[in-house]
């Protein structure tokens, strides 16, 4: 049985404006130890499908499950999901710099982690912190568990933030673009040191991001997300050998680094359609290459695809064209298969 | 902090310096008339007029005058002498100081009781019923005019109380000083605070939904959240500290405009205060006690603020005084 396993997650939120389906039918799975990258470009309910299956979300209408540990975590009481959140669901976000309270101390922040999740007195609990934030690299950690967040640079700050969310070994991180805010030096340390910790503790991860550099560095496996759909699943070896999807495939030559070898850097063309709009057919068919009339008819469901098993894509052409790219150059057909992982820096959705 | 105390004080010297010589531009740049034959009484003769004219100086350049009467306050600490009565300025403020400060102290723990937390309550619940009442209280207490509050209050909790329903419960009479009947200063006022407050509590309301509403919304809110702190700890700990700062500000402000006088309140309650002093001082063209008063009000406008900048230091670690 998968630590984590979500099902058909939907997020609708209702606006003045209308219905807004943030997520729509979102599916996954994670085992210990495991990394799964969630990739998508802004507004593609990434970070919206993980904040709402640990209940940092107010206010949408959810449907679904998100069984952690044998737990739905869609149907469990706020006192449950308090038990859970910071002792076995830990989170970092994006931007460290408005992460961490401005107004108390580092030391005391990461100790009030702690406290809230066992009874350990004070002193024991800035101990914890002071060797936490020796653990995830801080030199001179007594020093700066007693500072203010704002006398730490970005990339220390999120080396706390991990700190904070370690404190009591979590079965699973979720780390909502970790790096995004960060410069390419710190970007690499700070991915590191969550390799290293997954390693040591088999802690599940979940990496969101939308920089296909990192998700090929770290992830093993990938959900491709648009417009609130995820539009392709695989290993990560398999996304970036053979991706599927046109769209995935579109991601992969507009990263620079890839595109080096193609003549140009290629954009997709237009803009992901309104949230507020049902979609009738596939989300990505305004912008996709090999549209044809069949993809505005239905939504395409997630489909096995590719050679590489539990390799799926949401994409008409899985059912009768597997392996179409090879006639079209597709970038992804190109890449020499073992570098992929090599890829690290600042690719970019 | 040493360096901090001495700039303020040099600031609030500047300030009064310059306000006291307005205040003696602006009362002889607005004509006021025979000042001397005013203070003598109607049927003075020419002589005792000419007298007095001398003996209060104003005989004087402006600017002599308004000399003097810095000399005279700093020398002799007393703010000058009271044209009609002799006395010097300061004992009269002295007497009225208690009362205004009574006024604006209970006035403020009231409006703090009844600001902050209908505030809390509005921001945690937004368009809620409860944020719907707490909007309606606000802008009903907003748009009343604090003189309407306190006169409507009058009319039907003391008068018609004790005239129609005989009770008793607001007794009639103005201030009784604290040192002299603790449980009479505070009966005497309970409808002076209640008009007060009202008004400031509607204010404050606002600011701390408005203020928490902001934090909430902040990303260290989620952070807490996140790591599976209670509700309340979120709230107060995290929210409601970080929402301090702009109504301590405000705070700070009101306090010191309230201590240099809540002229109609104390008008419309007969308090014998700062407000009503200066007042009184205006109407009879009483130079030096309308100048000791604004002295007053400008010197704690001056001080708290300096207050609220020391406590946003204590409150926020990123503000350093410097």
């Amino acid at each position: 049985m998968p630590l984590f396993e979500v099902q058909d997650l939907r997020v609708t939120f209702h606006t003045d404006d209308g219905d807004v389906r943030a997520v729509q039918g979102m599916s996954f799975s994670l085992d210990r130890g495991e990394t799964l990258g969630i990739v998508g470009e802004s507004g593609s309910g990434k970070s919206v499908s993980t904040q709402t299956v640990v209940g940092l979300v107010n206010g949408a209408e959810v449907s679904g499950s998100a069984v952690f540990d044998g737990v739905d975590l869609l149907q469990a009481s706020e006192k449950t999901m308090r038990g859970l959140r910071g002792e076995s669901i830990s989170m970092i976000f994006q931007d460290p710099l408005t992460s961490l309270h401005p107004l108390y101390k580092v030391g005391d922040q990461i100790a009030e982690a702690v406290k809230a999740h066992r009874k350990i007195s004070r002193s024991d609990a800035r101990a914890r912190a002071v060797q936490l934030l020796r653990d995830v690299g801080i030199p001179n950690p007594e020093g700066r568990a007693r500072e203010y967040p704002h006398k730490f640079s970005g990339g220390m700050r999120q080396r706390a933030m991990i700190a904070m969310a370690l404190a009591l070994e979590p079965k699973m991180l979720i780390a909502d673009e970790p790096t995004t805010a960060l410069d390419v030096t710190v970007q690499a340390q700070i991915l590191d040191l969550i390799e290293r910790l997954r390693t040591e503790h088999q802690t599940a991860v979940i990496l969101i991001t939308h920089d296909m550099g990192v998700v090929a560095e770290v992830a093993d496996k990938v959900v491709v997300m648009y417009a609130g759909r995820p539009v392709e699943v695989a290993d990560t070896r398999s996304l970036f050998t053979e991706p599927h999807h046109p769209y995935t495939q579109g991601l992969l030559r507009s990263i620079p680094a890839f595109a080096a070898r193609l003549d140009k850097l290629e954009a997709i063309p237009g803009a992901p359609p309104s949230l507020m709009v049902e979609q009738t057919g596939c989300p990505f068919a305004p912008r996709c290459p090999h549209v044809v009339t069949a993809c505005t008819t239905s939504v395409p469901p997630l489909e096995p695809a590719g050679s590489a098993p539990g390799h799926l894509s949401a994409c008409i052409r899985s059912r009768h064209a597997v392996g179409v790219d090879a006639t079209d150059g597709s970038a992804g057909q190109s890449a020499p298969s073992g570098e992929s992982t090599s890829w690290k820096g600042s690719a970019s959705v | 902090m040493f360096s901090f105390v001495v700039r303020r004080v040099i600031y609030l010297v500047i300030v009064l310096l310059i306000l006291s010589f307005l205040t003696y531009l602006l009362f002889f740049g607005g004509n006021p008339g025979n000042i001397a034959a005013q203070v003598v009484g109607r049927n003075a003769t020419a002589a005792q007029i000419a007298n007095t004219r001398i003996r209060l100086g104003l005989n004087h350049s402006l600017l002599y005058q308004w000399w003097h009467y810095v000399t005279q306050a700093v020398f002799h600490g007393n703010l000058g002498t009271d044209f009609q009565n002799q006395e010097p300025v300061i004992t009269e403020i002295k007497q009225a100081l208690p009362v205004t400060a009574s006024l604006t102290i209970g006035g403020a723990i009231l409006w703090m009781l009844l600001g902050i937390p209908i505030g809390i309550q509005s921001a945690t619940k937004p368009r809620s019923i409860r944020d719907r009442l707490s909007t309606i209280f606000a802008l009903t207490f907003l748009s009343i005019p604090s003189f309407v509050l306190g006169l409507v209050m009058l009319y039907f909790l003391f008068f018609d109380l004790t005239d129609h329903a005989h009770l008793h419960w607001f007794p009639s009479g103005t201030y009784v000083p604290i040192t002299q009947n603790v449980g009479q200063w505070f009966v005497h006022m309970i409808l002076p605070w209640i008009s007060i407050a009202l008004v400031s509590a509607a204010v404050y309301t606002r600011l701390m939904r408005a203020s928490l509403l902001d934090v909430l919304g902040e990303d260290y809110i989620r952070t807490a959240r996140a790591k599976g702190l209670p509700r309340r700890t979120v709230l107060f700990k995290h929210g409601v500290r970080a929402a301090l700062s702009p109504i301590v500000t405000q705070f700070g402000l009101d306090i010191g405009t309230l201590l240099g006088g809540a002229v109609i309140t104390e008008q419309v309650f007969s308090l014998q205060g700062i407000g009503k002093l200066s007042l009184t001082s205006l109407f009879s063209k009483n130079l030096p006690v309308v100048s000791g008063t604004i002295l007053l009000g400008a010197a704690f406008i001056v001080i708290f603020n300096a207050i609220v900048d020391v406590l946003y230091a204590v409150l926020d670690p990123r503000v350093r005084l410097s």
